[in-house]
């Protein structure tokens, strides 16, 4: 096919292209910015370059608390969340069952539904039944979100999954487990730790569910959330949104290396994206 | 599990049934998922089962009184305040979900058109923003737009303007612009995998056929894209209506959505059944505005063919 034969040339649609990149990275990119800058208050021109923000960050008790924190309920979630994920996808790519179309829909649904409606209706239950808010309750609510991305993850790392492998091992005299164990498991090894990588991400970034269902301990986005009131914390809060940028970039780059590795292995591609 | 109603056979046989039964296929693909459906149940069914149960009840101070009424709902449809913030929350998502669809559409056509060898990449630096801290976001729009913020402070250093503007933090231009910056991965996607399925032979065939570039792209590859274009508009649509942060960081008084008003009633307002009321509707008006969303979209796809 031709370039003629196209709506619009793809000239002007790469310059559109970059521009909308910009616009997706521009305001992203002003965080880290600020941080290294010395005047308190971000605005340009620049004033001078300085580590004292950062430097700051570890000689605040509370903000190392929210940290801890965060790193608890991201590996409860993210473990928890891949294990429901692991028992879901594999029925769903491997089964053919009345329902299965809908039993999924269900579980993919907190995907699309407002997060403060998801969150209050859960702190109702739990209030209900007399669950007193801590770290546990956050971590059972980001486990429900967590799922579905989970689900989207390990669905394409299981798609495709040539059965006659399993079938072959079985034949050659491996137990069940020790099929599981020497061909499953390798086979779809990099989906599950793109998996947990994904959901620790969601977990570590997500506001909304911790918000309403925690008691009085704070993750790391509650933390922020609390000094945003403060006008004098805002280049800590800076430097601290710029390592959690940071940290996120880096776990979603792995994530999706790993997940085209175990989509190439499997012959298959799509997952996040499609 | 059948084997008893049908009289007593030997008792060897049942088992042989019960296993051939646990071993079918469907049984074992049931019982593989319903841990997570137990979940998605007890954490998500049941709560919002819950909040529409709550939504009927009354609050006297601590207690919750049970008998039926349909108060909260009245309230929650002709309060003007409520009113307001529900109209406003409309109008915001759908003007979200409109720009977003509107901007996401080009880059998805051409990455899908155009990407050639390097359509991955494409989509892999597009999401990653999307990736990173919703919170974080939000805050560097608020870094952007305020007073002091880079855009006045640019602004008067290019010499525009010579006094900061107000104009442009705390009101719902404020809102729409983040929720667009923010939701803006999620339109493209959709319509990306939409794209992707439109038969290129079919867009070759039109022009063949003597369709200019404009015209086999109306007939042809926009209508073929509906789908995507129709689960875009609803991932947008749905989700921000119900937004948080956004109206709390960046809108202002003249900003403040339903779920800023939801929150209340269950925070500092300690009305339940109200919040929940507000909830539910919410959630019902915004499901008529997607259906309507979908039907027009669809009767435009038909007209376009």
């Amino acid at each position: 096919m031709t370039a003629r034969s196209r709506f619009l040339p793809g000239g002007w649609l790469s310059v559109y292209a970059f521009l909308y990149i910009v616009f997706l990275y521009l305001p992203v990119i002003f965080l880290p910015i600020f941080s290294i800058n010395t005047a308190p208050t971000p605005k340009f021109p620049l004033t001078g370059y300085t580590l004292q923000w950062y430097e700051d960050l570890p000689h605040t008790p509370a903000l190392l608390d929210a940290a801890w924190n965060s790193l608890i309920v991201g590996v409860s979630a993210s473990v928890l969340a891949t294990v429901l994920g692991i028992l879901a996808a594999r029925s769903i790519t491997r089964y053919r069952y009345p329902g299965r179309r809908a039993i999924n829909g269900l579980i993919m649904a907190p995907l699309v539904l407002p997060e403060v409606i998801v969150a209050i209706s859960m702190l109702l239950v739990m209030l209900q039944l007399g669950l007193s808010l801590s770290l546990f309750t956050v971590v059972l609510g980001h486990v429900l979100v967590c799922i579905p991305y989970s689900m989207t993850v390990l669905t394409s790392g299981f798609e495709g999954f040539d059965r006659s492998l399993e079938e072959a091992s079985a034949d050659l005299g491996e137990s069940a487990f020790g099929t599981f164990r020497r061909v499953t498991l390798p086979m779809v090894a990099p989906a599950i730790i793109s998996s947990l990588l994904v959901c620790f991400t969601i977990s570590l970034d997500e506001f909304i569910i911790a918000f309403f269902l925690t008691g009085t301990e704070a993750t790391l986005p509650i933390y922020i959330w609390g000094q945003l009131r403060f006008a004098s914390k805002l280049p800590g809060v800076l430097a601290l949104g710029t390592l959690l940028l940071v940290a996120s970039f880096l776990l979603m780059t792995i994530a999706e290396i790993l997940r085209r590795r175990a989509a190439r292995r499997t012959q298959n591609e799509g997952g996040l994206y499609a | 599990m059948t084997a008893a109603a049908e009289g007593s056979p030997p008792l060897r046989m049942t088992r042989a049934r019960r296993n051939a039964l646990l071993q079918s296929e469907p049984v074992q693909g049931f019982v593989l998922i319903s841990p997570t459906f137990l979940y998605a149940l007890i954490l998500l069914v049941l709560p919002i089962l819950v909040v529409i149960a709550h939504s009927f009840w009354t609050q006297h101070y601590l207690t919750i009184d049970r008998t039926f009424t349909l108060e909260n709902y009245r309230i929650a449809l002709t309060e003007p305040i409520y009113r307001d913030l529900l109209w406003r929350s409309l109008y915001i998502s759908l003007t979200v979900s409109l720009f977003t669809v509107l901007l996401a559409y080009p880059i998805a056509y051409f990455i899908s058109f155009h990407g050639g060898r390097h359509k991955s990449l494409w989509l892999f630096l597009i999401t990653i923003p999307f990736w990173t801290s919703y919170l974080l976001r939000v805050m560097s729009w608020k870094v952007i737009l305020g007073y002091n913020g880079v855009l006045n402070s640019g602004l008067m250093g290019l010499g525009i303007i010579d006094e900061p503007s107000t104009a442009l933090l705390y009101n719902s231009s404020a809102v729409i612009i983040t929720l667009t910056h923010a939701w803006a991965a999620f339109a493209i996607l959709p319509i990306f995998v939409s794209l992707e399925k439109v038969d290129r032979t079919l867009v070759e065939a039109a022009t063949d056929l003597g369709d200019g570039p404009l015209r086999s792209f109306l007939r042809v590859t926009l209508p073929l894209s509906a789908p995507g274009i129709i689960s875009a508009a609803l991932i947008v649509m749905i989700p921000t209506v119900g937004d948080y942060v956004t109206p709390k960081l960046v809108g202002g008084k003249d900003g403040v959505m339903i779920a800023n008003a939801i929150q209340a009633q269950f925070g500092k307002a300690a009305n339940w059944p109200l919040g929940a009321a507000l909830s539910v509707t919410t959630m019902l008006i915004v499901s008529l505005m997607a259906g309507a969303t979908v039907l027009i979209i669809r009767t435009l796809q038909r007209m376009a063919r």
